[in-house]
């Protein structure tokens, strides 16, 4: 069975994608990667970082490439001064949201938010930094969240409920006091829900959960979500 | 007698009593008809009273001068002059359309309704019209979206009927969370078959079988009254599974906020109905198309939704000509602040900022000069006393850096300080954040904490240059209209009266006199 | 015959390790060529007692956390003309500003030390510079021109923004400003 294919500029390149393609993927597979860090192939986008946001010509709004379907015709700019200063403003808030300090974290060189400073150029925040005193959970056997790192990406929630199957992970509260917490906001070692499959270490883009003992470089997976969703496709194919 | 939540906790029920008492004491009951009705509108003279017929509306009234009142002007046919509410300027430039019935019927009985006209226009649509006839006359009356955004409503309508998928939905919006504002509430507990009549036509012309009204917990009188005349409708027929007799089915089902403003948006109502945390969503995909449960839904205003019977009954181009071309109709508003006259108006569009501020409002109280109007409630914008000559309506609001929004105007005079206004929105909006995304949850939390410092002495030139380029980033980055909006109040203070902010942090004085309360340690 | 005034160059450590100097000193060979080009008017590795005035460059090192340090600070500001925030400590406050998430903890770092830690003598020392209630990078109390993040930032990195700023230009920070 064939889909139907659409053809749209980004940046000025020709490509021709499969319709109902997302602008960020339809850029990444012609080479032209636009930064993120809510979004991870594989899980349902959620369109909250405001990192993706790209132009298109004919509209003077900015649209979220993960979750922006790709239509003919279109016209996509993904770099821009300003586009660069929006990016340079979300990362700066984020930093200054919670506590973000790399040279103690357990992430650090194999931080995304981090990588992501260092690519943009923020070399400061604008903003008065916040020290935060968020609970710490490490009551599990090997999984500790530190909310304190937390940029409220949902990654591990969406990757618990939709991969794993568990729901475990969840907020509660709202807007800046929003947190992640485990079941009823319950201890995580008493969780009568969690699999303790590390889903939630092994995409977490910060340092906010990770595994106890294990370096860091060593539990991340970017790809793990893709992984699981292909696989299952093509299950249902066969 | 008006009970609303304006003057019922002023003694509004012990003066109804009163009323009650009077009546029998000096033996008028068939003469004289006590009725609680919904407000009128004059919410700081409260208990109001009408007497009918001939429009005399009394102030004040205590149940010593109920009793007067009974005695002098209904017995002896002599009104008491100097007890009625003297100022005509305050209805006379108000045109009362969608408060067409506020505090002239019983809210509580049915066929009061019926005998001002109610429920003629579902009749009608169900009699004569075709749903496509319908939604043709709404687009005719040009009839934008009350909520704030001011979308067609006929187009929106027209999106959702073209949808093919079934079962659609109707979903009205009386989620009204910004503070000071109160035109939704009285609307409900004033004359709440006019919003039921209103989803019944919407249902009938985008083919609907189930609406839910979406209201707010804190409102407990308008959940009463919503509840009593959707009971009453149903008994009737006018709603459930055979509307009278024709084989229409509708369906009305009441659901509560739970003390969220987001959940006013339009994709989080959506989320709250289907009983999941109040957060909004992007678009596409948009609600015309998958809403509720993946299904086409139409989200209203509960004020959009009154305007629906009228323009039925009278046609879509008699509406057209009230107002302005662009912008028809009339919205009401919150007025309060430092104005003589604070309550609930309803003005035609394309009035002036000038003529709510000075005519129906009656100017500043006390001596105090004028000097901004905030429209649009903690998404809207300070306008100062240079743009007075602005009509109300959405685009020339918007190009101020205003909105429409639900309906809130606040007169602030020279003891007001603006960026003590501004603080004062942009935190309501920080605790009202959802937290999806980074510019909204924080960002605006940034712009909350510099306000902290400039307050309290603790801030720097710089910072001024932060607010706007924040502001415009929220602006222009966030997902939802809240965050979209939030910094509206910002960014109009910085435009129009940037030298008060200089004034707080050079010269750390505020010329209002409200900051600088307390010094905080660096 | 011209003689080519030498750039007034200034260093500073407020809270900080120490360790964001002695990356500066791991540019190694590349000193000689930058003290053709400045002259080093103050520093912790010189034996300069007061700021002086009419500096060209500062480089600060650590954040400010005691009263002594925001006067330093706050004099070095005024007599130098580019003032740059160099690592961590400075730019972010780092480490040493782990301390602010506890309220109060001026007083409870010196609790924990100096009374609760302590087998002989407790007491809290008195003859120190007074904490301030909250650790400061050097941005939220003054006017900061440049910054060059890391922990520490790496010798490579502080030659290219001071060369830089000798050579007359705005140091470009993409793909420079990565902390920890």
């Amino acid at each position: 069975m064939t889909t139907a294919t659409v053809a749209l500029k980004i940046d000025g390149l020709e490509v021709t994608v499969s319709e109902g393609t997302m602008i960020l993927k339809a850029a990444k597979d012609n080479g032209i990667i636009i930064p993120t860090l809510c979004n991870l192939e594989g899980l349902s986008p959620y369109g909250g970082c405001r990192l993706c946001l790209v132009e298109i010509s004919g509209s003077p709004k900015l649209f979220p490439a993960c979750i922006t379907p790709v239509s003919s015709g279109m016209e996509v700019t993904t770099q821009s001064e300003r586009l660069t200063e929006y990016r340079k403003m979300a990362v700066q808030m984020l930093l200054a949201e919670r506590t973000h300090i790399c040279s103690v974290c357990v992430a650090n060189d194999h931080c995304e938010l981090q990588s992501l400073a260092n690519q943009l150029g923020v070399d400061h925040v604008m903003f008065e930094r916040n020290w935060t005193s968020l609970e710490i959970d490490s009551t599990h056997d090997f999984l500790v969240i530190d909310r304190n790192r937390c940029i409220l990406c949902t990654r591990c929630i969406r990757v618990c409920d939709e991969i794993e199957g568990v729901h475990t992970l969840d907020l509660k509260l709202r807007g800046k006091d929003a947190q992640v917490i485990m079941d009823l906001d319950e201890h995580w070692g008493g969780s009568c829900s969690c699999t303790s499959c590390r889903k939630c270490a092994k995409v977490c883009p910060v340092g906010a959960i990770y595994i106890e003992g294990e370096p860091v470089s060593h539990t991340k997976h970017k790809d793990i979500a893709e992984f699981i969703t292909e696989r299952r496709q093509r299950k249902w194919k066969q | 007698m008006c009970c609303s939540s304006g003057c019922a906790p002023l003694g509004a029920f012990k003066v109804l009593k009163a009323f009650e008492e009077a009546v029998k004491e000096f033996g008028v009951e068939r003469e004289c008809k006590v009725a609680k009705t919904g407000c009128v509108g004059t919410c700081s003279v409260g208990p109001a009273v009408v007497i009918e017929p001939g429009d005399f509306l009394y102030q004040n009234v205590t149940p010593e001068t109920a009793r007067e009142i009974v005695r002098d002007h209904i017995v002896l046919g002599l009104p008491m002059k100097d007890m009625l509410y003297g100022n005509k300027a305050f209805f006379e430039k108000q045109h009362r359309l969608v408060l067409r019935n506020a505090g002239k019927i019983d809210p509580s009985r049915i066929q009061d309704y019926i005998a001002m006209g109610g429920y003629s226009g579902i009749v009608k649509c169900l009699a004569t019209m075709t749903p496509q006839g319908v939604i043709y006359e709404i687009a005719t009356s040009g009839l934008r979206g009350r909520g704030g955004a001011g979308f067609p409503t006929g187009q929106k309508w027209g999106l959702v009927a073209r949808s093919h998928d079934t079962p659609k939905y109707i979903v009205a919006n009386l989620d009204e969370g910004d503070p000071g504002v109160f035109a939704n509430r009285t609307l409900a507990e004033a004359d709440p078959h006019a919003i039921l009549e209103g989803m019944l036509i919407a249902a009938y012309a985008i083919k609907a079988e189930k609406g839910y009204l979406y209201i707010r917990s804190e409102y407990p009188l308008a959940i009463q009254t919503l509840q009593r005349a959707i009971a009453q409708a149903k008994s009737i027929s006018l709603l459930g599974d055979n509307v009278l007799d024709t084989g229409f089915k509708f369906d009305v089902e009441l659901r509560f906020g739970a003390g969220a403003f987001v959940a006013g948006e339009e994709t989080a109502i959506l989320a709250s109905v289907e009983g999941r945390r109040a957060m909004p969503r992007p678009r596409p995909p948009y609600p015309a198309n998958s809403g509720l449960w993946g299904k086409p839904t139409l989200i209203q205003n509960v004020e959009t939704l009154a305007n629906i019977p009228i323009i039925i009954q009278n046609g879509g181009a008699w509406f057209s000509k009230i107002g302005t071309p662009r912008c028809t109709g009339t919205k009401c508003f919150s007025l309060t602040g430092k104005t003589n006259n604070p309550g609930l108006i309803e003005v035609p569009m394309g009035i002036t900022l000038r003529e709510v501020v000075f005519d129906i409002g009656g100017g500043v109280p006390d001596g105090r000069t004028f000097k901004a109007v905030l429209v649009g409630g903690p998404s809207g914008g300070c306008l100062p006393d240079t743009l007075l000559e602005l009509p109300i309506d959405y685009d020339s609001l918007t190009r101020v850096g205003a909105i429409m929004g639900s309906g809130g105007i606040v007169v602030l005079d020279d003891e007001s300080c603006m960026v003590d206004t501004a603080k004062f929105f942009t935190e309501f909006c920080v605790d009202e954040s959802c937290g999806r995304c980074t510019p909204c949850r924080a960002g605006l939390t940034r712009v909350k904490e510099i306000f902290d410092g400039i307050t309290t002495g603790n801030s720097r030139m710089e910072d001024i240059a932060t607010l706007e380029k924040s502001g415009v980033y929220i602006r222009d980055a966030s997902l939802c209209g809240l965050g979209q909006t939030a910094p509206n109040p910002v960014l109009t203070t910085l435009r129009y009266f940037r030298d008060e902010y200089v004034e707080h942090i050079r010269d750390k004085t505020c010329r209002a006199g409200k900051c600088f309360k307390k010094e905080e340690e660096v | 015959m011209e003689t080519v005034e030498k750039t007034k160059l200034a260093t500073i450590w407020l809270s900080g390790c120490s360790g964001c100097h002695m990356s500066f000193l791991d540019q190694d060979e590349l000193l000689i060529d930058l003290a053709k080009k400045v002259k080093l008017v103050y520093s912790p590795i010189a034996d300069v007692k007061v700021f002086p005035e009419n500096v060209d460059v500062t480089l600060i090192e650590g954040a400010v956390a005691n009263e002594d340090q925001l006067s330093l600070l706050k004099r070095a500001r005024e007599r130098t003309k580019i003032l740059i925030s160099l690592g961590d400590c400075a730019v972010t406050g780092n480490v040493t500003a782990l301390r602010n998430a506890w309220e109060n903890s001026d007083q409870a770092v010196l609790q924990r030390a100096y009374i609760e830690n302590a087998n002989v003598n407790q007491q809290i020392p008195i003859d120190v510079p007074k904490l301030l209630k909250k650790v400061r990078p050097l941005h939220e109390v003054v006017k900061v021109d440049y910054f060059i993040p890391g922990c520490p930032p790496s010798a490579a990195l502080i030659n290219y923004v001071v060369t830089e700023l000798l050579a007359g230009r705005a140091p470009n920070m993409e793909g420079r400003s990565k902390y920890g």
